[in-house]
C-alpha cells in the first residue's frame, strides 16, 4: 500500500463534507436571494444522498441530491421561500461547516505534533 | 479538488443590489405620491422592478432586475376648479402610486436587504476561519 494514500484518509469523512457543506450554503443562500422572486422555488440539500454519491465515485455529482423543498405556505407569485425557515437552515448549514473544519483543523494539529516529533 | 471561491459572496451581492434598487423605486414612488398633473397621461405611474434568477450554475441562483415596469392602475383624478394645472373640467391626476403597499414594498425591501447582509456577514467568517486553518 502507498504509504502517502493514508494522507488523503487523514480527514476522515470531513474532506468530502466540507465542500458538500459549503455547496448547501451556497444554495441556502441562492434561496434567501431570490425570496422576493415570483416563481422561484426554495431548494436545499439532502445531505445524506449527497455525501453517499460524493463518496461512490470519484466523480459523483452532489447536483442529484438537490431537492425542492416541501411547501408549507404557498404564496400567489408562486414562490415557495420562507425566509425564516431559509435563514434557520442558513446558521444551521454554517455551523455544521464550522463543525467539520473544526475535525479538519484537528486532525491537522495531530499530523503536525507527529510530524514535529516533540 | 479546488474550493471554488465561495459564490455566496455573488448570489448575496446580487440579492442587495436587486433589493436597493427595489428601496430607490419605492423612493421615487413616494416621493412623487403627490406630483399633481394635467392629465392623466402624463401623471407619475408608480414603478414596479420586475425580479428574475439569475443562473449562477449548478442549481445556484442569484436575483437579477430585467425590467422597471409601470404601475397599470388609473391615475386618481381629483377635481380642483383653482388649480393651475386643472384641465377643462377642473380635473387634475394624482398618480397611481399607493403610499401604503409603497411602505409595504420598503418593509420588505429592507428586510430582504438585512437578511442577505447576515449571509454575507456569515460567509465572511467562515471564509475567514477556513483561510486560516494549519496556522
Amino acid at each position: 500500500m502507498n504509504p502517502l494514500s493514508r494522507f488523503d484518509q487523514v480527514f476522515g469523512v470531513h474532506a468530502q463534507a466540507l465542500p458538500l457543506h459549503r455547496q448547501r450554503l451556497e444554495l441556502l443562500a441562492s434561496n434567501l436571494a431570490n425570496a422576493d422572486t415570483p416563481g422561484y422555488k426554495a431548494r436545499d440539500l439532502d445531505f445524506a444522498s449527497a455525501l453517499a454519491a460524493v463518496e461512490a465515485g470519484p466523480e459523483g455529482s452532489a447536483q442529484s441530491a438537490v431537492r425542492e423543498r416541501v411547501v408549507l405556505q404557498p404564496s400567489r407569485d408562486g414562490n415557495t421561500v420562507d425566509a425564516q425557515r431559509e435563514q434557520a437552515s442558513f446558521a444551521d448549514a454554517a455551523l455544521r461547516y464550522q463543525a467539520s473544519l473544526g475535525f479538519v483543523e484537528g486532525r491537522l494539529k495531530t499530523l503536525m505534533t507527529a510530524l514535529s516529533g516533540q | 479538488m479546488i474550493v471554488s471561491t465561495f459564490r455566496i459572496f455573488d448570489i448575496a451581492g446580487s440579492a442587495m443590489s436587486a433589493q436597493s434598487l427595489r428601496l430607490n423605486t419605492v423612493a421615487s414612488n413616494l416621493a412623487n405620491a403627490e406630483s399633481l398633473s394635467g392629465s392623466a397621461e402624463s401623471a407619475y405611474k408608480a414603478r414596479l422592478p420586475v425580479f428574475r434568477p439569475e443562473d449562477y450554475g449548478g442549481e445556484l441562483a442569484g436575483v437579477s432586475v430585467t425590467a422597471i415596469t409601470e404601475s397599470l392602475r388609473p391615475a386618481q383624478a381629483r377635481h380642483e376648479p383653482g388649480h393651475p394645472l386643472a384641465d377643462a373640467q377642473g380635473m387634475v391626476y394624482a398618480p397611481n402610486v399607493n403610499v401604503v403597499e409603497e411602505m409595504v414594498n420598503m418593509i420588505s425591501a429592507s428586510r430582504s436587504y438585512q437578511s442577505s447582509v447576515e449571509v454575507l456577514n456569515t460567509a465572511k467568517e467562515l471564509a475567514v476561519r477556513t483561510l486560516g486553518v494549519g496556522r
